[in-house]
């Protein structure tokens, strides 16, 4: 089992990018995705650092793909989208607008963003030229094992969400802006400000979502550091780290230990709390009775502290 | 005149909707293979044949969604309801699963493909690539695209597209959210309910009513006031120093006034949603838009506000149709 690095989520400045990537050539990590997946707005401020990072990731060995949008609806957007074709890099497909451009018998990686619950869509993907899938964070164990012993058989390298805030829905419309009576089309690009998201609290206080612009994460990240051994059963090749703003390096890296058994579940999940913003981890979609349900032993405030 | 395209849950609301004077009706069999899995609602199979004899026998169609993504290990179940669906007599199958469109294209190339709002085909490209890889001959299209998005994309593509125009209002892609399942294990692609009834529940609390989903809080109503049902995008929440509806308010959409825009802008039908609803309610709501299209049709007025009072929350927004919704 190895560790692919997806694209970052958040708005962050090219300095910080820049850092991050360079951050990354030494980590133990296999493949990196590149691009913006959330909003094109945000690009040109940070576009100039793809290039060099792709560099630097090459450079150290690593496999480097870029991301569509995960949501493409302008004008610019589709013919942005298209332009990837052309870059060199694998396309990590997270929209299937992405799919109209893309040469046939040109390989591309499909991201979490794109549903692939069952062998009929993995089936045509591999045909299509998909030799990388990373499945739905949504996905129960069952299925996971089902899409990893196809893929195992078609070719297709097939990873799972293993570390982050969970990517549950993308929209139309901005939450970011909305927070701040905005309109979407004058953000002030103000996504920024929150270099992991804005957290969403319940009325009662319970530490529950977190707005990136116009996607929605959950506040808990989540973590299979307690699932490697039946994620490994079921035939998984890699597990998808995404990005968060507090060494990311030392988070890969920990990882790197826990898969190859120098560090027990207990321990991995005791350091990420120490790293992950606002400190909550969960796994429950891979066999939990929610998404926000964590199977570690170790207590997690529900509340805020008031 | 634009197509009708209405909701029915059960065989009475079919038979209400046909006669109320909808074109065409969308239903789904009672299974998690479409995406209205609701206790107590859809068609079994002698029924679905029944509903399409009596629509066809009136003039009017009937789509059968089968609009869930497959579960891996279970594809069968999806494909038995494709079969079952063309031996019902249905116009056409509305779906959403890569997999599942090109199982149906192979095995059932002359069963008519709709792709559902579930797919979530946003653009003109996204657009092609069903038609050209699967043969889909109309795309619903997702609640996310304004008016002018929308004549932009018909004047791109070569297939129909279907809006919607009233009723419940996704505020996010359609198919590409799991919220619920956070909350509830239960998603709408994988089981085809979104905050589901089994996970809700309510408390009297000095605050007020409080309605909480998987035991998350989502909103709070004081003594008296109407409690919206807890659909999770829909509720109140805080972030920071700010305590509202951070996602969209209890609204729910009606696009009435907007049907000589979406007809200018070559939409074929326009669909109401409410699979879940009522015969009566089904039955008002097919008439008043009945009622809208021919006006629209004739070229007179739309009528105004007629349907507020069915809206949940009783508030009505025209939603990403109108850009400053985003």
């Amino acid at each position: 089992m190895d560790l692919t690095v997806g694209p970052n989520h958040f708005f962050w400045e090219a300095p910080a990018v820049r850092a991050f990537y360079q951050s990354l050539a030494a980590a133990p990590v296999a493949r990196v995705v590149l691009g913006e997946v959330v909003c094109s707005k945000r690009l040109p401020f940070w576009q100039d650092e793809i290039a060099p990072a792709a560099e630097t990731l090459l450079a150290a060995g690593k496999d480097v793909a870029i991301t569509s949008l995960a949501l493409v609806t302008l004008k610019r957007e589709r013919k942005a989208t298209t332009a990837l074709a052309e870059i060199g890099l694998p396309v990590e497909v997270n929209d299937l607008t992405a799919l109209h451009s893309l040469p046939k018998g040109q390989p591309f990686w499909v991201g979490p963003l794109i549903n692939v619950y069952n062998e009929g869509t993995l089936h045509w993907l591999a045909a299509r030229g998909a030799v990388r899938v990373c499945l739905p964070p949504e996905l129960p164990l069952e299925s996971v094992a089902v899409l990893a012993g196809l893929g195992r058989d078609l070719g297709v390298a097939v990873e799972v969400w293993g570390h982050g805030r969970l990517p549950l829905a993308i929209s139309g419309r901005c939450y970011h802006a909305r927070l701040h009576d905005h309109a979407k089309d004058s953000c002030q690009f103000v996504c920024g400000l929150d270099p992991d998201g804005r957290d969403v609290e319940t009325l009662d206080g319970q530490k529950f979502l977190a707005v990136n612009g116009v996607q929605t994460l959950s506040q808990s990240t989540a973590s299979m550091a307690h699932q490697i051994e039946v994620l490994r059963e079921a035939g998984i090749t890699s597990l998808r780290l995404s990005p968060q703003s507090t060494d990311f390096a030392g988070v890969c890296a920990a990882y790197a230990d826990r898969i190859a058994g120098r560090m027990t579940a207990e321990a991995l999940a005791a350091e990420l709390r120490t790293k992950v913003p606002g400190g909550r981890l969960s796994d429950g979609f891979l066999r939990g009775p929610v998404g926000a349900h964590w199977s570690g032993s170790a207590p997690q405030a529900d509340r805020l502290a008031v | 005149m634009m197509e009708l395209v209405c909701p029915a849950g059960t065989p009475a609301a079919l038979r209400a909707a046909v006669e109320a004077g909808a074109h065409t009706i969308y239903c789904g069999f009672a299974d998690e293979t479409n995406a209205r899995n609701f206790p107590g609602l859809n068609f079994d199979r002698e029924e679905m044949a029944e509903g399409v004899a009596f629509a066809h026998a009136r003039g009017s169609k009937v789509l059968v969604a089968i609009n869930t993504f497959p579960r891996a290990g279970a594809e069968i179940l999806w494909h038995r309801a494709i079969a079952a669906a063309k031996a019902c007599g249905a116009d056409a199958v509305i779906l959403a699963d890569i997999g599942l469109l090109a199982h149906a294209a192979e095995h059932h190339p002359e069963l008519r493909r709709h792709l559902s709002v579930q797919a979530a085909a946003a653009n003109p490209d996204a657009i092609a690539f069903y038609a050209e890889a699967f043969g889909v001959k109309r795309v619903v299209l997702p609640r996310v695209l304004t008016v002018d998005e929308i004549a932009a994309i018909n004047r791109e593509i070569e297939v129909e597209t279907e809006v919607f125009v009233f009723g419940g209002l996704c505020v996010m892609a359609e198919g590409r959210c799991s919220l619920s399942s956070y909350a509830t294990g239960k998603s709408p692609n994988m089981n085809g309910v979104c905050s589901p009834a089994s996970h809700v529940d309510y408390a009297e609390e000095p605050g007020g009513l409080t309605a909480r989903l998987g035991g998350f809080t989502i909103h709070r109503t004081a003594k008296g006031q109407p409690a919206p049902y807890p659909t999770l995008c829909k509720g109140c929440f805080t972030s920071g120093d700010q305590t509202g509806h951070v996602f969209e308010d209890p609204v729910s959409l009606d696009a009435t006034r907007l049907i000589p825009a979406l007809a200018r802008a070559g939409v074929t039908a326009l669909k109401i949603e409410g699979r879940q609803r009522s015969r009566a309610y089904v039955a008002e709501v097919v008439r008043s838009f009945r009622a809208a299209i021919e006006a629209e049709a004739a070229g007179r007025p739309m009528p105004e506000a007629a349907l507020a009072r069915l809206s949940e929350g009783q508030a009505a927004t025209t939603g990403a149709y109108a850009k400053t919704w985003r």
